[in-house]
């Protein structure tokens, strides 16, 4: 290597870089390919959409209960019933819980990155948060069985009673901690880093003159976190948000190991039971015939549909706010 | 200097790093589940002479039931080892995904945990030109049911107070109705906890095929692979299944008898009317499966299990899986290495290895009846 180089350097051509004649045909090809580029992910897009409502449209044809308020997954029976209510209630559920215990920590954690901890724990605070979103889910579904069940045991005799009178935590039925509610927490932790990261780069990119100005006319450090910080960086936060809701509703493997999943619909999230799209595709897609999965698959177009809106209105809050925040200044 | 130093540091961060990778590595090569409960020699080399090769060739390709993936697994290793140049691949699945498979012409034979039904039947004489889908019992088994309760080290129970504790009918271990089945055993208050599975399953469908025939009112359900009853919890897969028992006190589950010995889960003695309760194991498993009637017509082998056997010994909770096959119209590469692999697994030597791992062999009136079909096939 460090005998080729020079030769190398010695033996090129003059750079013509700057010559115009390959200039416009490169243009023309980068055009292209990026139009190309673009034009292929809505093609995916339209695919796989296509591919759902067909194959879905096949299963809800012969579907014997209500797609949308039957309690009971029974595709591959004969007269085949199904229905995806218990599983909308337990993806929304426990994408709540983990957004209501994520987003508040997240923006934490990046206030303390981004304005409150000394640099040399800055960053490698920030490198371990990263970390967290290589862990793989599935590991996340190992630890989450083995070690988050039943350490939570306590935290729910806790919260039964002193919270049981909020029906919400009343636990009902004896039984570990394989509910809705340590799903949510597990999928808080999932989501932690990606929120954590983009809120930490919004945080960081709030005009140091608008710091600075507010410093002068005697605002103290959270004042100038409350008056400056958190209203520029509020978009960024909720775009953060989304992109870990994303995560939160689809997730599969994870929810799949620590659910006690049952096709029930209980409003006290203590007890185990419950079901998510993803988890429910995950444990039936082995066993289920072909018209078993057809069933999955519309379940699977429900949960597209499902994160196609939650992305819509992540997008509708963002573009609204847009006109408030520091970030076209 | 310095420079070196750091160069040094890096080789061994390096050498480090690869050699973590080569642990995590072995640690997944050595996950062999073949091994014997023991950890002693496999008995291949005694069993190769027993095994004929005949005019086997090339690569076969089979799916299906996990029930009997350990003991297919320990099948493939003894026959590769006879006949070579011949590959047997098994892909251990579920038993519906087999026979998908097997419909579509992919594979040479399928595993199932239950026997076709009449659709799939249809279905398969599109592939079997000529002929039809038919069922080989080929592998039997306990069906455990564990529990994990502090104190109790033996636990007798009956159809009908199974069913009730599955079906949240009997909420605490000393329910009078387990106290009277267990005499002398102190029982704790703790509240039952009883998992089953969340996914389709054929083993919940051969527990609830025995619930359905033996404990009367108390399991008012059909017997199916969804698990029916309300209440209690669930996991998927009978690894998790048992993965719960041990780790929760005052748990009860179900699963194959091998992940209760993997695991040291304390397994449940049935009482069946026989002078003693019986325990779960291979050779009580068989016993068991004497009693059952063959119900499939011609040449299929489909079998009806009398879970009411009152057989001295008899374990009448029990699983057989079957090898879905052609009885006509198998495709001509792979025909010779079918006979000649699933002539293997029903000869005396291939029933063996199954006792020595957890299983339990086919009764031999039904093997004799299952090797005359194996050479029948065309």
């Amino acid at each position: 290597m460090a005998s080729t180089t020079p030769t190398q350097i010695d033996t090129a051509p003059p750079v013509t870089r700057s010559g115009g004649s390959t200039g416009r045909a490169g243009d023309k090809i980068f055009a292209g390919l990026s139009k190309g580029s673009g034009i292929l992910l809505l093609v995916i897009m339209a695919s796989i959409a296509a591919f759902l409502t067909y194959r879905a449209s096949i299963a809800l044809s012969k579907n014997e209960g209500n797609f949308l308020t039957t309690f009971d997954w029974n595709a591959s029976a004969n007269p085949p019933v199904f229905g995806i209510a218990v599983l909308l209630f337990g993806t929304v559920v426990s994408s709540i819980v983990a957004m209501a215990i994520a987003v508040p920590i997240a923006v934490g954690i990046a206030l303390f990155i981004s304005h409150y901890a000394p640099r040399k724990l800055a960053a490698p605070l920030a490198y371990v948060v990263d970390l967290l979103a290589a862990v793989p889910s599935i590991i996340y579904g190992i630890w989450g069985a083995l070690f988050l069940v039943p350490q939570l045991n306590g935290l729910n005799l806790w919260l039964d009673e002193y919270l049981g009178w909020t029906y919400v935590f009343e636990k009902t039925q004896v039984g570990v901690a394989r509910s809705l509610f340590t799903v949510g927490i597990l999928l808080a932790i999932m989501i932690l880093p990606i929120v954590t990261s983009v809120s930490r780069e919004v945080f960081l990119q709030v005009p140091r003159m608008n710091e600075e100005a507010a410093l002068a006319l005697g605002a103290t450090r959270w004042e100038v976190i409350r008056m400056s910080v958190l209203p520029f960086g509020r978009s960024g936060v909720i775009s953060a948000s989304m992109l870990g809701l994303g995560r939160a509703l689809g997730e599969t493997m994870a929810v799949a190991t620590v659910l006690s999943p049952s096709f029930l619909i209980s409003g006290h999230i203590l007890n185990p039971g419950g079901g998510t799209f993803a988890q429910n595709i995950a444990a039936k897609f082995d066993e289920a015939n072909e018209f078993g999965r057809d069933a999955l698959i519309a379940s699977g177009l429900v949960l597209f549909l499902l994160t196609l809106l939650v992305n819509g209105a992540a997008r509708l809050i963002i573009a609204r706010r847009k006109d408030f925040s520091g970030a076209n200044a | 200097m310095k420079l070196q130093r750091k160069n040094m540091l890096r080789a061994s961060a390096l050498g480090a790093l690869v050699v973590s990778g080569a642990l995590v590595l072995t640690a997944c090569g050595s996950d062999d589940n073949t091994k014997t409960a023991d950890g002693s020699a496999k008995p291949s080399a005694a069993a190769a002479g027993d095994i004929k090769c005949d005019d086997a060739k090339g690569k076969l390709l089979a799916s299906g039931s996990s029930a009997q993936k350990n003991a297919i697994e320990l099948w493939i290793k003894n026959y590769m080892a006879a006949c070579s140049g011949v590959e047997v691949n098994y892909k251990s699945s579920s038993s519906g995904e087999g026979i998908v498979a097997f419909n579509q012409g992919t594979v040479g034979f399928a595993g199932s945990d239950s026997a076709l039904k009449p659709e799939q039947v249809e279905e398969s004489k599109k592939i079997c030109t000529g002929g039809q889908g038919i069922d080989l019992p080929m592998v039997g088994g306990p069906i455990a049911l564990g529990f994990n309760v502090a104190g109790v080290d033996k636990l007798n129970l009956d159809a009908a107070t199974v069913a009730n504790i599955f079906n949240d009918k009997i909420k605490k271990w000393d329910d009078e109705a387990i106290k009277k089945l267990n005499p002398g055993v102190t029982l704790p208050s703790t509240a039952i906890q009883a998992f089953h599975r969340s996914d389709d399953s054929g083993t919940t469908e051969n527990l609830t095929k025995y619930l359905k025939a033996t404990a009367g009112d108390a399991w008012p359900y059909e017997a199916a692979k969804k698990w029916a009853a309300p209440g209690g919890q669930s996991a998927s897969g009978s690894s998790s299944v048992a993965a719960q028992v041990k780790q929760v006190d005052g748990a009860i589950g179900y699963f194959e008898l091998s992940f209760a010995s993997s695991q040291n889960i304390k397994t449940v003695d049935l009482n069946t009317g026989a002078s003693a309760p019986v325990k779960a194991s291979g050779e009580n498993a068989s016993k068991a499966i004497a009693a059952a009637k063959v119900a499939g017509t011609g040449s299929d082998l489909a079998l009806k299990l009398d879970y009411t056997t009152k057989a001295e010994g008899a374990y009448p909770l029990v699983l057989v899986t079957y090898e879905v096959v052609c009885d006509k119209g198998n495709k001509a590469e792979t025909l010779p290495t079918v006979k000649s692999f699933l002539n293997y697994a029903a000869s005396d030597a291939g029933q063996k290895v199954l006792l020595e791992n957890g299983y339990a062999p086919i009764p031999a009136e039904i093997n004799t009846k299952v090797r005359e079909v194996i050479n029948t096939l065309g």
